[in-house]
């Protein structure tokens, strides 16, 4: 049984010159046990695969149960000479909140 | 003249930013000071390039409808402003004002003016300076230069704010720098005092853009819920002498501020939360907590600080070809098809006319436009919007991009609908680099009601 980032926690994507970043926030104690030891850099780089060939670091919060993830070479080349439509990638938030994690168990319910 | 508390308001997050809200809370927030966040990266190239036409421009264009707004209301409550709306043209920002002030009942208009973050000779004089993003030597950039400027910090608006002006005005000057240069000057803080300079630092972080920490950026309907989101109140700081810091939002206002919206803000544009890099400071961030003391308020703590560096980081404005672009919609059967075989054409068609291009890039949007997925595992959608964009060192090149685009509809598939026609428009891209502090010399130049 697999699990939604979208239910464990919220996302917010910001950017600088061609990286991304895109904090992961749980919603619960139990939503951060399976963020933090199911969302890897290496996961997210699998899902954000074809925007990038990273790399992706991951740094913790644990004290507010967050992510942060940055992304490099994600946005098309830089904000300012991008062809996309979202030259920010203000919208990869909903991208990274798509990925689905390995369930649940005995600590991860949600 | 000591205080044990001030408050600090964010007015606007970006130079188009909403303008009520900025009012609302100048009239309704009970500030001593109104800081305004107005100029992207990039920006200040453009507004160069405003102010090689017409000296007297190169200030963020709304300047004038903002000030008119916020201005009259906060002098009549004795708040005092900090903004960077002076952009490429600081002096003649606050002249702009002046022309007006007297109408807008400020007569003893005075502003203080921060000068000297254009460091474009600098830049020409030091072309072995290398680029922060690839170590490429700087000198590629320069003949196509249009714009270098160097993030100031804090200091320099506390000085401002020491001249007693009602404004102060500045080009370049680090978000955060803000807000912190405030509490500098009202609390006459040590500008080698880590620990407060931190804890102002953060305080500035989350309040600079505007609306994203009180619940602007963040509605999520049936998952995250925003109260009157439609209303939504601009945030402000109550700041401590020895520190502490407590942020909240305009009273009676719209969204909501509490530990979730203020830890998306706080790693909001944030890499390495252990080592966020400011002209004043380098603050980690790491060890940052939130206390929900209220209703829509939130003590922060857990901010440190280290020395600040010995660089300034200057942003390098350059010409980067143009970026031409053009939109067309399909709708009911075949939409996709139709809207594939439009692609085909335009792109056949530029390349009859023998046209070329460094990039080009094709989105179906409804499909795969934000997130570049794969349109091969998407649903069909029932109506679908195709999107070409390119970008060539060619400005007739660019400018056929969105031409050929839009004669789809006479010249295309079947039911072509909605066609738009971007044009050209001339890439401003931005590089960095690093230069030691004592190559900036910041000044202030007072601009006083005649």
């Amino acid at each position: 049984m697999s699990v939604r980032v979208y239910d464990l926690g919220h996302a917010r994507a910001g950017d600088k010159g061609n990286t991304s970043n895109i904090s992961v926030t749980a919603y619960s104690e139990a939503a951060w046990q399976v963020l933090h030891r199911q969302l890897t850099p290496e996961r997210v780089l699998a899902h954000f695969r074809h925007l990038t060939a990273g790399p992706v670091r991951r740094y913790e919060l644990p004290q507010l149960r967050a992510l942060n993830f940055v992304i490099e070479n994600a946005l098309g080349g830089g904000v300012t000479r991008s062809l996309a439509i979202d030259p920010h990638g203000k919208s990869l938030s909903a991208l990274m909140l798509t990925m689905t994690l390995p369930g649940h168990n005995e600590e991860g319910e949600t | 003249m000591a205080r044990d508390r001030i408050r600090i308001g964010c007015g606007a997050g970006f130079a188009d930013d909403r303008i009520p809200p900025g009012v609302e809370i100048v009239e309704r927030g009970e500030l001593d000071y109104l800081a305004m966040e107005c100029l992207a990266e990039r920006t200040i190239a453009r507004e160069t390039l405003d102010r090689a036409k017409d000296p007297t421009k190169g200030y963020t264009p709304v300047l004038l409808e903002r000030m008119e707004a916020i201005m009259p209301p906060a002098l009549q409550r004795g708040i005092r402003i900090v903004t960077n709306m002076g952009a490429a043209n600081p002096m003649g920002a606050a002249r702009a004002v002046r022309k007006h002030a007297a109408d807008w009942g400020c007569p003893d208009y005075t502003c203080a003016v921060v000068q000297g973050d254009e460091v474009t000779e600098v830049m020409r004089a030091h072309p072995e300076l290398p680029l922060m993003e690839d170590g490429a030597p700087l000198e590629s950039l320069l003949p196509r230069m249009a714009s270098a400027n160097a993030y100031l910090g804090a200091d320099v608006v506390a000085q401002g704010f020491a001249t007693g002006a009602h404004l102060v005005i500045t080009g370049r000057v680090a978000d955060p720098a803000l807000f912190l240069g405030p509490m500098l000057h009202a609390f006459g803080w040590s500008y080698d005092d880590y620990a407060k300079l931190a804890s102002g630092t953060l305080a500035g972080h989350l309040l600079e853009c505007s609306g994203q920490l009180t619940g602007g950026c963040f509605a999520d309907p049936g998952r995250k819920e925003v109260e009157d989101l439609a209303g939504l109140g601009y945030p402000l700081a109550d700041v401590w002498s020895d520190g502490r810091v407590e942020v909240s939002k305009t009273p009676g206002s719209g969204g909501r501020l509490d530990i979730a919206t203020c830890t998306e803000q706080l790693l909001y544009e944030m890499h390495d939360p252990t080592a966020y890099i400011t002209p004043d400071c380098v603050l980690d961030a790491s060890g940052v907590t939130f206390r929900q003391v209220a209703s829509d308020r939130v003590a922060l703590d857990g901010a440190r600080g280290k020395p600040r560096t010995p660089s300034y980081k200057v942003v390098v404005g350059y010409f980067d070809g143009y970026m031409g672009s053009g939109e067309m919609g399909f709708a009911g059967i075949n939409a996709l098809a139709r809207a594939r075989l439009g692609i085909e054409v335009v792109q056949e068609r530029l390349r009859r006319r023998g046209l070329s291009y460094e990039e080009m890039r094709v989105d179906l949007i409804g499909m795969n436009s934000l997130h570049a997925n794969d349109a091969a595992q998407c649903p069909e959608p029932y109506e679908v919007r195709l999107r070409i964009a390119a970008r060539t060192p060619d400005r007739k090149a660019a400018e056929a991009v969105g031409a050929e685009v839009r004669s789809l509809h006479m010249q295309g598939p079947t039911g072509a609908g909605g066609g738009v026609n971007f044009g050209a428009r001339q890439i401003l891209a931005v590089k960095s680099v690093l230069i030691p502090r004592e190559w900036v010399s910041p000044e202030i130049v007072m601009e006083r009601a005649a």
